[in-house]
């Protein structure tokens, strides 16, 4: 209804103005617009950035040890995805405790920020601290600074290990391990949201424990005439069913070779025998009826907003969405992690950091790298941290964890997050491998076998094929 | 025969110089840039290795990049058929019956999607052609509650109705554009056409179409091109999915060059594209230039 209303009004809008415009007599030649993706994001323009370039690693400032900001005026120049407010409200605050740093922000959409970013990397106008939409590339074409000498002076390296090494390349480009390039403002975790009315409508009392057992709900789910996974599968989003298959890659296999995968070592591949079953599970999934009919259709604003008006018992996604389902459905959404095939077998789960670096030809790196250190360690900005971005702040071992409120779906996630560290189950996304993979290899092939058109082995092998003849280019 | 001075000339050029300077540098540079980057493996800021045909011998392997090219001529049927056909029977239907304000109303309305962005547009369509949409409403009230489905998320439908928002986008530019050539038409020749009781299929046949050629090739160029070389439309409507049934050679190209950073390989692509405009384009501009010299 409201959509409808609020499409009707847009409608009458665009006549309007349409009426205007052509009352006008404007010979409106066509207006296609050349830049796709509706990016009407402000960019924030340099008003005044003479910046004196501060000598990187000589602490002339007698407050604090190590990188800081020092005491004089500060401009950091940053560029940040548009549509997330996280490192919009860290900046803030970081104002706040230290006035003598002003932000510079640019803000574009991710899908925008993967073609720009290397452009602005390159120019003699780089930012400080920036969102990274991927990274190897970068790294390897000397663009991105090195932030090991920051990783010893603030200590990083005596962090949770996982936290770290998804932002590490070794000399050969492969991640994991090596060269630390970046930082994640905080690290999302994903699994399995749920629906709590209708999960107790079907009998669900507690999370599933084996695959079978949540195989055994989705089917009661059927049965019951509900819809049992609210997914998107449009390939404007990109496939939301590579969620669920590698959910159930890491159930059936270990978690290692998948990341091996995602991190390009030499001779990964995805078409192994414990993905095919992976994959045959989904297949049966999609057979079943699990998902929803249109699923090559809907988008994934679509697909969360649809969840959030009780249509799908459960659905995959990650704890960014935490602020969404809590406001949609109050006190009604609960979360799990993807059971392991076996009872009593290791939990595992997508999870990334929210990668932030430092550009080589950045004017501050001491300050950017100094605000890295500060949003993981200020409890005030790991206060915001968890409100604003839901997800685990990071940080050192010892850290605390800031208080949220009980019965929110945000106290799940922070909640299962050491469940699945325990088991060492982190993984990156297989839509992370290449910066193309899931464009030309995932969502297309999926979606084929939405459509019958693609069976479990077929996608593994297409995939690989996609995967290898991206790296070749590279 | 030269008509001008040398000084009138140089003062000619001169006018024509930030024209041709812009020309050079937004349309010459980077037409030449593009077959040159076709040759090299670059991904846009690296070091570029040289590596001769292979990025045109790979668009030829991969099927998702050649096979784009045969979606791109379906659509020609309804960018470029369909809006230029239905396009002169409105414009001869306006001239004809709906002369003054009405006819004035009608040709801004059928203008309209040209000036919509296309983006707002895209994501109307999408809601028009969701599982719940409106065309899917329609169809259960006239009894079709069959055949209902996602549209722009089908396989074998998606293209189609790609097609029809292309309708909606072009049908305004060549309806306005043949219009305006009816009204340059002499009236004499419909007056007595009308007197000899002429209905308004022969008059269509016999004076509307044949003596609108020139119209009519400048609608079909810039029709066809639109199709060949489609990438706006796609990319808010589907962005090539489901499974690549939408993709068209302009789509990948921007996702083989800004999100793959295959600038090599997009640049091969590009040039094969280019090249296929211009077959294509060629003998409609010969037709028209042919049987104007008639």
């Amino acid at each position: 209804m409201n959509k409808k209303s609020k499409f009707l009004s847009f409608a009458v809008l665009l006549v309007l103005v349409s009426l205007i415009l052509a009352a006008c007599g404007t010979p409106a030649t066509t207006a296609a617009p050349a830049a796709p993706a509706a990016t009407e994001a402000p960019k924030a323009e340099v008003v005044a950035t003479e910046v004196p370039a501060t000598q990187p690693a000589a602490t002339e400032a007698p407050a604090v040890a190590g990188p800081n900001c020092g005491t004089d005026a500060v401009v950091l120049k940053a560029s940040f995805e548009t549509g997330f407010d996280l490192p919009f409200k860290l900046a803030e605050e970081f104002t706040k405790q230290y006035p003598n740093v002003t932000w510079d922000i640019s803000q574009d959409q991710f899908a925008n920020l993967i073609n720009s970013t290397p452009l602005v990397l390159a120019s003699d106008n780089a930012p400080d601290l920036l969102r990274l939409p991927t990274m190897v590339s970068f790294a390897k074409d000397g663009l991105l600074l090195n932030l090991d000498p920051y990783a010893t002076a603030f200590g990083w390296n005596d962090w949770p290990v996982p936290q770290l090494n998804q932002n590490r390349i070794d000399a050969d480009g492969v991640r994991g391990s090596g060269t630390l390039y970046a930082m994640g403002l905080n690290y999302s975790l994903t699994g399995i949201f749920y629906n709590k009315a209708l999960a107790a409508q079907i009998g669900m009392t507690e999370p599933p424990k084996t695959v079978a057992e949540f195989e055994d709900l989705l089917a009661k789910a059927k049965a019951a005439g509900l819809q049992p996974i609210m997914m998107w599968g449009s390939a404007k989003s990109g496939m939301g069913l590579a969620f669920p298959l590698q959910n159930l890659m890491a159930a059936y296999g270990p978690v290692g070779p998948i990341n091996d995968w995602i991190y390009q070592k030499a001779g990964a591949t995805i078409d192994t025998p414990e993905n095919l079953i992976a994959a045959q599970h989904l297949e049966q999934w999609i057979k079943n009826g699990y998902f929803p009919a249109d699923i090559n259709a809907i988008e994934y604003t679509d697909a969360a907003a649809r969840f959030g008006k009780g249509e799908g018992v459960f659905t995959f996604n990650g704890d960014w969405q935490n602020a969404g389902y809590d406001k949609d459905l109050p006190g009604n959404v609960g979360f799990f992690l993807m059971p392991p095939a076996e009872a009593g077998g290791g939990y595992a789960a997508m999870s990334a950091p929210l990668t932030f670096g430092i550009a080589a030809k950045a004017k501050n790196p001491d300050c950017a790298a100094f605000f890295l250190n500060w949003v993981a360690t200020n409890p005030e900005a790991r206060k915001i941290d968890v409100a604003v971005g839901g997800s685990n702040p990071g940080g050192p071992v010892d850290a605390e964890m800031p208080a949220v409120a009980a019965g929110s779906v945000t106290a799940e996630t922070l909640a299962a997050g050491p469940v699945m560290g325990a088991d060492g189950g982190a993984m990156d996304f297989i839509a992370n491998a290449t910066s193309s993979i899931f464009a030309q290899g995932w969502t297309p092939e999926l979606q084929k076998m939405v459509a019958g058109q693609q069976d479990a082995a077929g996608l593994l092998k297409a995939v690989q094929e996609e995967y290898e003849r991206e790296i070749a280019q590279q | 025969m030269s008509k001008w001075s040398g000084r009138e000339a140089i003062i000619g050029w001169l006018f024509a110089l930030p024209a041709l300077l812009m020309y050079a540098v937004f349309v010459l540079l980077p037409f030449l840039l593009t077959i040159v980057y076709s040759f090299y493996k670059w991904n846009g800021t690296g070091p570029m290795t040289w590596v001769g045909l292979k990025n045109y011998v790979t668009v030829f392997q991969v099927p998702n990049l050649i096979g784009t090219v045969s979606n791109a001529f379906w659509l020609v049927i309804w960018f470029s058929f369909i809006p230029v056909g239905l396009g002169l029977v409105v414009a001869s239907v306006i001239h004809r019956l709906a002369t003054g304000r009405f006819g004035e109303i009608a040709r801004t309305v059928l203008f309209l999607p040209q000036v919509i962005a296309l983006v707002a547009a895209g994501i109307i369509w999408g809601w028009l052609f969701s599982l719940s949409g409106l065309v899917n409403q329609i169809l259960k009230f006239i009894g079709l509650g069959a055949i209902t489905r996602a549209w722009l998320g089908d396989f074998d439908w998606a293209l189609s109705a790609v097609g029809i928002i292309g309708i909606w986008v072009l049908l305004g530019f060549c309806t306005v554009l043949l219009s305006t050539g009816i009204s340059k038409i002499d009236p004499a020749l419909f007056e007595s056409a009308r007197i000899d009781g002429a209905s308004w299929f022969t008059e269509f046949f016999t004076i509307t179409v044949p003596l609108l050629r020139h119209e009519v090739s400048v609608c079909l160029t810039v029709t066809v091109i639109a199709a060949l070389a489609a990438f706006d439309i796609v990319y808010v409507a589907t962005a090539g999915g489901p499974g690549n049934s939408t993709a068209v050679p302009g789509l990948q190209i921007y996702i083989l060059a800004f999100t793959q950073r295959a600038v090599g390989l997009a640049s091969a692509l590009a040039v094969i594209l280019m090249t296929l405009v211009i077959v294509v384009i060629i003998p409609i501009q010969r037709l028209s230039r042919e049987e104007s010299a008639q």
